[in-house]
């Protein structure tokens, strides 16, 4: 009974965070449409409302191609890697007070592990397209990855002082329903770092190399067609939202918000993931993207130091304060 | 400086290259052998006074229906300008018909070397001491030059490449697809 | 029923594997890349990311322009100038008109140069925004892009309200213009230079102090004045170098002598600069329309002695139903015209890519003996491999966007 509820929850979960992905990317295309003086979709449906319906129907038909020297079994398993691992991380999010799949105490850790793993579908969807770009692509993919997961994990280091446990529900406990409880204030470095590597950690402007358009046609995901390249697209979508969360739930205080909210209570939840994910389409529209080179200058030379110190910072002024 | 003081320096520079100096429209032009080519060209760019800093363009001629005095069959335009003294020139270098040839001008301007693979490309004239002499408009494997007067406006033969995209085309047939989007009645597939 | 397969014949890409020496590899960018800004095709040797060896290739676009116009009449051979920089048409039109005027000595009236002055600032205008547009786009900012296309539209839509076209316009015609200008044109044209000035800081806004625009820009693809020099480079390529050289100054024609504007030039050579010069000619661009606005002078659009199908200046009655061109007498008066000079000729003018100089020789027919095209984005493209030895492939797209290449014009 106990597994048949669990399955229950776990469709659930699937297919609201499928409709918010798909939806994601009508918010997406809507607000970069609005700041850049045009409209977006405004076809299928009232304002276009239908249009990740009929992209999904669409990618769903579309013929799948498998170039002919691919490796076979790597490029057909690329895209599900991403994906699956993407799904994964999200058992561990607390959407409100007991909202949670899977309350368990490493939930940080589970998280940085499933988001790495993501990055092998990327690595391999490069090397078995044997495409040159697709390659350079993953290998761009690979050295980002490497060096901004570092970042990004030291960053939350911080919290994990102040909170004292890795438990994702714990953390939002312990920051408490107070604004001043945020970690927002006391973690103000570490929420810099952690912010930047998010962007990174995605693959979004400016640090969308492994995909970069211009100059790598579209990365990793060249050889890709119909329902495998959407389903890059989905993963993709899912951890910016994943990120968001994190994000939400470390510096935010998760599902805590001015007052409770009696029948939907992640509606705090909700609304800062949005807010995240509105930051990400407006820095999107906004900046140019970074060199290769530029971007590992910025992670080991800037973001790492700076993590390290807000390390060193916090620790101290724990141990004085307590 | 006036343009015709300069041809006129330059006569007296290279008395025996110089073939006969004109001016037409304000545009003074010298007509040149093109054996000492480089020099020429070395001292119109060195020379203090006239310093050519610029090359305008570099072009080839075909003068197989051209009369006049002492045109040979082929000839090679150096338009050359000063950006610091604000003057201009034109050289006309003449070459003959057999293995058309003129030395190369690289060394003086970088830029002359896709102008002379273009001169090459398109007819056929060749430069001495380029470093890098191949077609560059036309593909490799291009038959003729097509600027040159003897090559008719609607070319001679198809070329390679464009017979071997239409056998393709061909072979694509038996799948129902038809180049220019005429699409043929496709029998039942069995 | 068997759906057919069609197989593709491609090789193993031969992915390279770290070896020492051996670590380089070739990549094929374009010639369809959505970068490469039509069909470039770069040849790139690359260690790593870094390119070691560059080879452009051009060809793609090649319509024998110059073997067409030997067998065209000088009005013909207008409509192909539109098919060289399809961005700055009009500046094409109008370069190749003052260049068969001075060949054949065809004088224009003062209305029709300043016309033709204020159309080919427009299509400065037009080309230098799209150049923004794409070069903003390949470093990654796609919001320029669309900003710069609602500006660019408001000039199409002039031009469509001028002669009809949007693209590819053909209304300079030798000496002279097509047709007169309507007070709905000016009127339209005043009041979008009014916002246009706001409009440039609004891009400016976007990227010119942005940090990531900085790194990306500041440094990269660097020439000197004396390099630039010799590799051809013209227009705001040269001038980004501290070259002081733009045709309109150098050599004026049309009304560019008789109105008032400056040069910008920069310092770096680097792509920054190259964008700063541009950005600036933005401005005095604007500036010059505005003043062949308020100098436009009265009088007739086209000179006497145009070879030219010019709008036929008699009776309606002569040309009723039934008769055609011939009938009018104006087929007849381009091929008879008498007497064509001969001579040859070369005239460059300043087009938004650079110097654009079209070299004539006449041999007393209708036709040129010969018309060779000194096409800037030609050049410019040879010397791509000089600017982007060394850098990263990010470097060189910026690189590309930055020599602002048409290949239609380069390959004519």
């Amino acid at each position: 009974m106990d597994i048949l509820l669990m399955l229950l929850w776990i469709v659930i979960l699937v297919v609201v965070i499928m409709l918010h992905v798909a939806y994601a990317t009508y918010f997406e295309r809507k607000i970069i449409g609005h700041m850049q003086v045009r409209l977006g979709p405004m076809r299928v449906g009232w304002h276009g409302l239908l249009q990740p319906i009929a992209d999904g129907v669409k990618s769903f038909f579309k013929e799948d191609i498998i170039p002919e020297n691919a490796d076979r079994s790597t490029f057909l398993a690329a895209p599900i890697i991403c994906l699956t691992a993407m799904m994964t991380a999200l058992a561990v999010l607390p959407f409100a007070k007991g909202w949670v799949l899977a309350d368990i105490d490493i939930g940080l850790l589970f998280i940085f592990a499933m988001s790495s793993l993501a990055s092998y579908g990327v690595v391999l969807a490069g090397w078995s397209s044997n495409s040159k770009y697709s390659f350079l692509g993953g290998m761009r993919s690979m050295a980002q990855v490497i060096s901004y997961e570092i970042s990004m994990g030291l960053s939350l280091v911080g919290v994990m002082l102040l909170a004292g446990s890795l438990n994702l529900s714990a953390i939002v406990e312990a920051q408490g329903d107070r604004f001043l409880g945020m970690y927002l204030l006391p973690q103000c470095i570490g929420f810099f770092v952690f912010f930047i590597s998010m962007l990174a950690e995605t693959n979004r402007v400016p640090f969308d190399l492994p995909e970069a358009e211009t100059e790598l046609v579209s990365g990793y995901s060249t050889e890709y067609s119909g329902m495998r390249y959407a389903i890059f697209f989905m993963a993709e979508y899912i951890g910016m939202m994943v990120m968001a969360s994190i994000g939400t739930v470390c510096f935010l205080g998760g599902w805590n918000g001015p007052f409770p909210v009696p029948f939907f209570p992640p509606l705090w939840f909700v609304l800062k993931v949005y807010l995240f994910m509105f930051v990400f389409i407006w820095i999107r529209a906004t900046l140019p993207r970074y060199r290769y080179d530029q971007l590992m200058g910025l992670g080991w030379k800037l973001l790492i130091p700076l993590a390290l110190a807000n390390i060193v910072l916090t620790a101290c002024l724990k141990a004085i304060l307590a | 400086m006036e343009s015709m003081a300069i041809a006129d320096r330059l006569r007296a520079e290279f008395p025996d290259e110089i073939l006969h100096s004109y001016l037409n429209q304000g545009q003074a032009a010298v007509v040149v052998r093109s054996g000492r080519i480089v020099d020429i060209l070395r001292w119109l760019r060195t020379t203090e006074t006239i310093h050519m800093d610029h090359l305008r363009s570099l072009c080839g001629v075909d003068n197989a229906r051209r009369r006049g005095p002492g045109l040979a069959r082929f000839e090679v335009v150096y338009n050359l300008y000063s950006i610091a003294l604000r003057h201009e020139i034109r050289v006309r270098a003449e070459v003959e018909d057999k293995e058309p040839a003129i030395d190369s001008v690289v060394e003086l301007w970088a830029s002359a070397n896709w102008m002379e693979r273009e001169t090459y490309d398109l007819f056929g004239i060749r430069f001495n001491n380029h470093p890098d002499l191949r077609r560059v408009l036309l593909p490799e494997d291009w038959v003729g030059h097509p600027l040159r007067k003897d090559y008719p406006l609607k070319g001679k033969v198809e070329w390679s490449g464009m017979t071997e995209l239409l056998e393709k085309t061909k072979n694509l047939d038996r799948f129902g697809f038809k180049p220019d989007g005429q699409a043929t009645p496709k029998e039942d597939d069995q | 029923m068997t759906r057919p397969i069609i197989k593709t014949e491609t090789k193993n890409l031969e992915i390279p594997v770290a070896d020492g020496e051996g670590d380089r590899y070739s990549l094929r960018m374009g010639p369809q890349h959505p970068a490469t800004h039509g069909v470039l095709r770069v040849d790139l040797e690359l260690d790593g990311e870094t390119i070691v060896a560059c080879t452009p290739q051009v060809g793609y676009l090649h319509r024998g322009f110059e073997k067409l116009a030997e067998n065209k009449t000088y009005t013909q051979t207008l409509i192909l100038t539109d098919r060289l920089d399809y961005i700055a048409a009009m500046a094409n039109n109008v370069g190749y008109c003052v260049a068969v005027e001075r060949l054949l000595g065809i004088s224009v009236p003062p209305r029709a140069q300043y016309i033709r002055t204020m159309v080919a600032e427009m299509s400065r205008l037009c080309s230098h925004l799209l150049w923004l547009a794409t070069h903003a786009l390949d470093i990654g900012a796609m919001t320029v892009f669309l900003y710069c296309f609602r500006e660019r539209e408001v000039l199409l839509d002039l031009f469509e309200e001028l002669c009809g076209a949007r693209l590819t316009f053909s209304y300079p015609r030798i000496g002279g213009v097509r047709q007169d200008v309507t007070t709905r044109f000016i009127d339209e044209l005043q009041r979008f230079l009014d916002i246009f000035p706001g409009r440039i800081d609004e891009y400016e806004t976007l990227i010119d102090t942005n940090r990531i625009w900085l790194k990306r820009t500041v440094g990269v693809g660097k020439v000197t004045g004396e390099e630039a020099l010799a590799l051809g480079l013209t227009g705001a390529c040269l001038r980004g170098s501290g070259v002081d050289y733009d045709l309109r100054k150098h050599q004026p024609y049309d009304a560019y002598g008789l109105v008032d504007f400056e040069v910008p030039l920069g310092s770096d050579g680097d792509i920054y600069a190259r964008y700063r010069c541009r950005m600036e000619e933005m401005h005095q661009s604007a500036r010059i329309i505005q003043q062949c606005i308020d100098q436009l002078p009265p009088g007739p659009i086209i000179g006497p002695d145009a070879p030219d199908l010019v709008m036929p200046n008699k009776a309606p009655a002569r040309l009723e139903a039934g008769t055609n061109a011939y009938g009018t007498g104006l087929i007849k008066l381009i091929r008879d015209r008498d007497p064509y000079l001969a001579g040859d000729v070369y005239v460059a003018t300043e087009v938004p890519k650079g110097e654009l100089g079209f070299y004539f020789i006449a041999d007393g027919n209708n036709r040129p003996y010969r018309m060779h095209i000194r096409s800037p984005s030609f050049i410019h493209i040879g010397a791509l491999a000089a600017l982007a030895k060394g850098e990263l492939i990010a470097d060189l797209i910026a690189n590309i966007g930055s020599l602002d290449v048409v290949l239609g014009e380069s390959d004519r």
